[in-house]
């Protein structure tokens, strides 16, 4: 079956994981498409791999959402080795007893649905690393 | 130096739902508020600057006709919660730069019953999948990577200031909504005046963990304007208008400097502390000056993270000063007596002109029940998310 990741910087296959584009020159990292670097304006990127790893730097537990979005959720900003990537943590009971500042998690792949052509759309999220 | 501007007159309206009222009527309400405060008429005025998000535009404009269409330049601004901030500062610097000697800012919004204010609204499902915008998204990305729901967004704001130092519990930051709403009940313009218990706020529903209902900014109707008037031109002016002009010490507009996470999350820290340190270097005094703060409580979790941010206590020590009891009305620093936006309520673009109200309306022991004694300077601080952050210090007349 035919697959699309649900962004262009989520990498799938064997190995999935997570690019940005990198500023040649001052080194900041990009998830989207920029005409020149906010750090330091100059207009070269190359692509980069994000660590797979990290620590949950943030989160919320989001009850109340706009229509059509599942609740509740854990979105949270994870620390990859240096990179914030921002994610929701799945694969975890969406409460403050087991989503904790600082835990430990790793990259995973999230089924987002299918088209009619039979297209399975792939997202990412973060799970308890241990 | 260009020469000081004072204000002259202010006024706000009563903040909660206006069933009758529209956005012109909310806002005349307001201007012609300021000008009588001001003992001053529209033909005085030289320039308007005009905030209003959530309306058609041109709201600068259709004011004029229904306060005086005098052909004076007309800005009409947005800058996402900073916009009545920024309104204030197009008529603050037109008579800085001397275009004029009076000025009028007016900042307006209809919100009540708005509901949630979200990033974006999902798109229908179905068809094929079509990668769209500058992530390529398939989908809409609300809820699923992460969330775009302002309740949530500020929630990690106040989390990640809890990583950072420690200390900053859900029951910490239901304190501080506790104090805020304890604040509001002797403020006859709030729109909720209600005194919750900790544990009233701890098990309202919850929005988006630690912020339960109580801990966010209440949407709601209210406008708010200010004539802002030279130094020069004032010293013209009655002792009386003299007397309760109120100095502009310090006005200040950020944007957000770059920073590592700020593509992930919005940094409301950095450029606030810039405003911050700019706004103290301007008006030539420090934090320990402040007789009281109004500072953008939008959720319970921003007010902590702003503490430090506008230096009220110790790099990392915003936790112990809120635990010292500070920032409460009979504190060190009192901080939104008002009640804050999570009482008040938060009309938008009304928001940053309405806490210069009340800054000025304590300075000029006009403020009744909740009169903090013997006021002399107060700061007011706002942040739109994008992000904007507006900072003034206002000073007692000498008079
Ligand atoms: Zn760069």
């Amino acid at each position: 079956m035919d697959r699309i990741p649900l962004v262009d910087y989520l990498v799938l296959g064997d190995d999935p994981h997570l690019v940005a584009n990198e500023c040649t020159s001052c080194g900041a990292r990009y998830f989207d498409r920029r005409s020149a670097c906010a750090s330091c304006g100059l207009q070269d990127f190359r692509t980069v791999e994000i660590a797979g790893t990290g620590t949950l730097r943030s989160f919320t537990i989001v009850h109340f959402a706009a229509e059509g979005v599942e609740v509740p959720f854990v979105a949270g900003l994870v620390d990859c080795d240096g990179t914030s990537v921002r994610g929701n943590v799945v694969n975890v009971p969406p409460d403050p007893e087991h989503v904790t500042l600082g835990m430990k998690v790793r990259l995973t792949t999230v089924p987002v649905g299918t088209d009619e052509a039979g297209v399975e759309a792939v997202g990412y999220g973060f799970e308890p690393a241990s | 130096m260009a020469e000081n501007v004072w204000i002259l007159g202010i006024h706000m309206t009563n903040f909660g739902k206006h069933r009758d009222k529209d956005i012109l009527d909310l806002g005349s309400e307001a201007a012609i508020g300021a000008l009588q405060d001001a003992g001053v008429g529209i033909k005085d005025i030289g320039v308007l600057g005009a905030g209003n998000l959530m309306g058609r535009g041109g709201f600068g404009q259709l004011l004029q006709k229904q306060i005086g269409q005098t052909g004076i330049p007309v800005y009409n601004v947005t800058n996402a919660c900073a916009t009545g901030a920024t309104a204030l500062r197009v008529a603050i610097m037109a008579v800085k730069a001397g275009e004029t000697d009076m000025g009028l800012a007016v900042g307006v919004e209809k919100l009540a019953g708005a509901g949630l204010l979200s990033g974006n609204v999902r798109a229908a499902e179905g068809g094929h999948w079509v990668r769209d915008g500058r992530y390529g998204a398939v989908a809409p990305l609300d809820g699923r990577v992460g969330t775009e729901t302002m309740p949530g967004v500020f929630a990690q704001i106040g989390m990640e200031y809890g990583h950072r130092y420690g200390g900053a519990d859900f029951e910490l930051f239901a304190g501080i909504s506790e104090k805020n709403h304890a604040h509001s009940t002797l403020n006859p313009k709030a729109a909720y005046q209600k005194r919750f218990t900790l544990d009233e706020i701890m098990n309202d529903m919850m929005i988006a963990y630690p912020n339960t209902r109580p801990m966010c900014s209440a949407n709601c109707d209210g406008a708010a304007a200010a004539v802002v008037v030279s130094e020069a031109k004032l010293r013209t002016l009655s002792l009386e208008q003299q007397r309760r002009a109120v100095k502009i010490s310090a006005s200040v507009l950020t944007s957000d400097p770059y920073q590592e996470a700020c593509q992930v999350l919005p940094d409301v820290n950095t450029l606030t502390r810039q405003a911050a340190a700019t706004a103290y270097e301007q008006a030539g005094i420090g934090p320990e000056d402040l007789d009281l703060v109004e500072l953008h409580d939008c959720f319970a979790t921003a007010e902590l993270v702003h503490y430090d941010n506008l230096s009220l206590c110790e790099p990392g020590g915003a936790v112990d000063f809120f635990k010292s009891g500070a920032p409460w009305r009979d504190g060190r620093t009192p901080v939104n007596v008002s009640g804050g936006l999570q009482s008040k309520g938060h009309p938008i673009s009304a928001t940053g002109i309405a806490n210069i109200w009340e800054i000025a309306t304590h300075l000029r022991g006009e403020a009744g029940e909740r009169q903090i004694a013997d006021a002399k300077v107060g700061m007011a601080h706002v942040i739109g998310l994008g992000s904007a952050c507006g900072v003034h210090v206002l000073e007692k007349s000498a008079l």
